[in-house]
């Protein structure tokens, strides 16, 4: 008897437990009607929390310093919140990795811009804004890679081509799904375009504006074999990334409407983004 | 008269500052077993393993039936063809059987064929009455059955001499008789041996002389009636005192 | 009842009167009963305590809000068994691997051990430079040596030198885990007692033949289950060159989860690393346990 009575503390313990684990209330989200930074439900009441890539490139961002405004999405992202009332001194810039934001969860930003393809599954776990650049995928190489000079996608193929991409990016999609190869994987950017450099890969996939900067500045002898056709066909374009069923979605979209609407975005496209008629396409 | 098998002469051996053995000269001749007795750290066991080269003298000579087996340019190994060397304990190879201890060193040092090996082993251990141990592992044997096998595989290599390194130190007391029964065995057929001991059984029945090391130093010689029973120094007394208070007279 | 107290000796006649029948006593009825009765007893409490707190438990699991969600995230078999073969094709690389360095490490570190318990002078260069290579790789995290291995060493751009990933990353995995198994089997060897050494030394046998057939055999057997745990921790970290660009079976199961954000794939990535490491290391388990028992009947002479 003395021993089933040890056992009952055990029970009570249980019943405690699962009382406790019963869920709170989900009070209604509300789309905010105004977009304001005084209505706006950010992270921070106040503050407009921006996230981007660590480290990030050109030409998206200048120096890897999003806070200068210079680069193209550092010039998109001050263009959005400006649209929403809030000043520069009001913005504050977090980094994240790319695989990190895109996955379900609470986040620490308001918004996040690193190049973010809208895709249907991600729309099942991140809200997006509407598309704020649409780009073809490009292949990086290196001068005397066994792929330069390829003109079609088959020589690819044919060519035995070891092509690269970071994990959980369309790029590496366009590589498995479009081209049909079989693809090194790599954790992030970085990685990758170390081992193009060290020609451990035969070429790097990536969308055509960060081609143009790793092909210029990063890749010695660095070229561009050329643009996928149609590998922006299935692609909605970037958006801007933000938790699921965010009460700021919506006047983030229209921020960035606004700003397409009144040439705000192309003139920054202009400036930022060189024309894509330096890359051939390859079919 | 014929030369002795084994001659120390003023063997001295040190550890770092701290002297073991000191002026160590006696002679062993062929078919005699001398025994050393003395307390632990008196040197006793410093002593064999010089003799069987495995710790280097400091000064003095060593010789083998005439050789010095002490000079610098001398191979141990050869040497330790002619000495067998019997320690306190771990002598036997826990990973093979007792038959394969005892035909290691023919077939592998000597290179014996295994069959001839076999057989020899098989003979030897009969003899002293172990043979149907020969599968075993030795952890399935007592103490006393371990150490005899040790002993016997050392004549495996048919040695000119016999080193015995306190063999029955570490073993229950009523082992210990089985193990002297193999000792005067092995006397009765003319094996040369030296033995460190702190067995008084063994200097009684089987020492042709027997000497007291005291500190390093050899401080009494003689017989074992002599040695035992009438010690002239106030050490060796003292010593053979504490021995008989203990019960091991 | 015999009075046991003063001088007494036993009456009986010899040969001694044991193994005869008996059979036993009330009192001795009596305490078996009562022992059976407290078994049964302790019995009964166990298996309820049991259910009571594994069954809680499960109900508290299941019940809680979360539990349709992760039982989705986590356990969506379906879609599991679906992605299951490009798992298995990627653990195809961490097998290939852990075979190639599991040899490749035994070796190597086997001869690190002996270079650093030898004595022989003409090899202290060679001592030297083993004791700092074991340090040093010991000592750094083996994600770097990888990234150090397979992207450092190709930045040079050395003529005939390979930048293959998978062969760089192999070897930096070769090299950090043969520091670790050359200190596993030089503890070893300094185990095995030095009376050893010197029995077979006294025996004739040289010092290269000592080792052979008396101190290496039974040093290995010692550190058997140790080289077996490094053995599993190796099958496990074959995973890290993935980051060289290398798909194993981690890298497969990530690449399905970043398609659709459930991590199943990596549960099923984790189910098949556990059904290699559980087999091996329940039979190192009864491995080692014969040839202790071999080894170490408890004196039965």
């Amino acid at each position: 008897m003395k021993k089933l009575l040890k056992v009952i503390p055990l029970l009570v313990a249980a019943l405690v437990l699962s009382a406790c684990s019963s869920s709170d209330e989900n009070s209604a989200t509300s789309e905010s009607t105004t977009c304001s930074p005084e209505s706006l439900a950010t992270v921070e009441a106040g503050t407009l929390t921006i996230a981007t890539g660590e480290p990030a490139y050109y030409p998206w961002v200048i120096d890897d310093k999003p806070e200068s405004g210079e680069g193209f999405e550092a010039a998109v992202a001050y263009a959005v919140a400006q649209e929403l009332g809030y000043d520069n001194a009001a913005v504050k810039w977090v980094r994240t990795s790319f695989d990190a934001a895109i996955a379900p969860g609470p986040k620490t930003f308001d918004f996040n811009l690193q190049q973010y393809s809208i895709t249907d599954e991600r729309k099942q776990v991140v809200d997006f804004s509407s598309p704020y650049y649409k780009s073809n995928q490009a292949i990086v190489s290196f001068k005397g890679s066994k792929i330069e000079g390829v003109t079609t996608l088959q020589g690819l193929a044919d060519a035995g081509a070891k092509l690269g991409a970071a994990v959980s990016t369309t790029s590496l999609d366009v590589i498995e799904t479009q081209l049909g190869l079989k693809a090194s994987v790599f954790n992030d950017n970085a990685a990758a375009v170390t081992a193009l450099k060290n020609k451990q890969i035969d070429g790097l996939v990536v969308d055509l504006p960060t081609a143009f900067y790793l092909s210029a500045v990063e890749v010695p002898n660095g070229i561009i074999v050329g643009q996928i056709d149609g590998s922006d066909a299935g692609d909605q374009g970037f958006g801007l990334l933000l938790s699921k069923d965010n009460p700021i979605t919506s006047c983030v979209t229209k921020a960035v409407d606004a700003i397409r609407d009144n040439g705000t975005l192309q003139a920054i496209i202009d400036q930022w983004l060189t024309s894509s008629a330096g890359a051939p396409v390859l079919k | 008269m014929t030369t002795p098998v084994l001659n120390l002469e003023k063997v001295r051996k040190t550890f770092g500052s701290e002297v073991v053995l000191e002026d160590i000269t006696f002679t062993v001749p062929v078919h005699t077993a001398t025994v050393f007795i003395g307390a632990s750290g008196s040197g006793k066991s410093t002593l064999l393993r010089c003799i069987n080269l495995l710790d280097q003298i400091d000064d003095g000579q060593i010789l083998l039936d005439g050789e010095d087996i002490s000079s610098a340019d001398v191979n141990p190994d050869e040497v330790r063809k002619k000495l067998g060397m019997v320690f306190q304990s771990f002598n036997l190879f826990p990973h093979m059987t007792v038959l394969e201890n005892v035909i290691l060193a023919p077939t592998k040092v000597q290179g014996i064929a295994k069959e001839v090996a076999v057989e020899e082993a098989l003979q030897l251990l009969k003899k002293f009455g172990l043979k149907d141990k020969a599968d075993q592992y030795p952890d399935r044997l007592s103490g006393g059955q371990q150490q005899r096998v040790a002993i016997i595989r050392s004549l495996a290599r048919h040695p000119r001499l016999l080193l015995l390194d306190e063999v029955t130190s570490a073993l229950d007391p009523v082992l210990v008789n089985e193990v002297l029964s193999t000792v005067r065995d092995l006397k009765s057929e003319g094996m040369t041996m030296v033995l460190a001991t702190h067995e008084m059984g063994f200097a009684k029945q089987v020492a042709d002389e027997v000497c007291y090391l005291h500190n390093g130093r050899i401080l009494e010689w003689g017989t074992s009636g002599e040695i035992l029973e009438n010690p002239t120094r106030p050490e060796t007394k003292e010593f053979l005192r504490r021995v008989h208070d203990a019960g091991r007279l | 009842m015999s009075n046991k107290s003063g001088r007494g000796s036993y009456e009986g006649a010899t040969p001694y009167d044991f193994g005869g029948p008996w059979s036993p006593s009330e009192i001795e009825l009596a305490r078996r009963q009562a022992r059976k009765k407290r078994n049964q007893r302790s019995a009964l409490v166990a298996a309820l305590s049991s259910f009571l707190v594994l069954g809680t438990f499960v109900i508290v699991v299941v019940t809680s809000p979360g539990w349709e969600t992760l039982r989705n995230t986590f356990f969506k078999w379906a879609y599991g068994f679906e992605i299951l073969p490009k798992i298995i094709l990627g653990f195809g690389t961490n097998a290939m691997l852990t075979v190639i360095a599991g040899t490749s490490v035994a070796i190597i570190g086997l001869a690190i051990a002996l270079l650093r318990t030898s004595r022989s002078p003409a090899l202290t260069p060679f001592r030297f430079l083993a004791t700092v290579y074991v340090d040093v790789f010991r000592g750094i995290p083996m994600l770097l040596v990888i990234l150090l291995v397979g992207f450092g060493i190709p930045a040079l751009q050395i003529k005939g030198l390979t930048n293959n990933v998978l062969i760089l990353g192999t070897l930096a995995v070769i090299i950090t885990y043969s520091a670790y198994v050359a200190e596993v089997i030089r503890s070893g060897i300094l185990t095995v007692h030095p009376s050893q050494r010197a029995a077979a030394r006294s025996l004739g046998l040289s010092h290269f033949q000592t080792l052979r057939h008396v101190v290496l055999p039974q040093a290995l057997k010692r550190v058997t289950p140790p080289l077996l745990n490094d053995l599993v921790a190796l099958i496990k970290d074959t995973g890290l060159v993935s980051i060289l660009g290398v798909t194993d079976a981690v890298r497969a199961a990530q690449i399905q989860t970043a398609k659709t954000f459930n991590y199943t794939p990596y549960v099923m990535a984790a189910i098949i690393f556990l059904l290699v490491t559980i087999p091996l290391t329940r039979w190192t388990d009864r491995m080692l346990r014969n040839s202790l028992e071999k080894q170490n009947a408890q004196g039965q002479a």
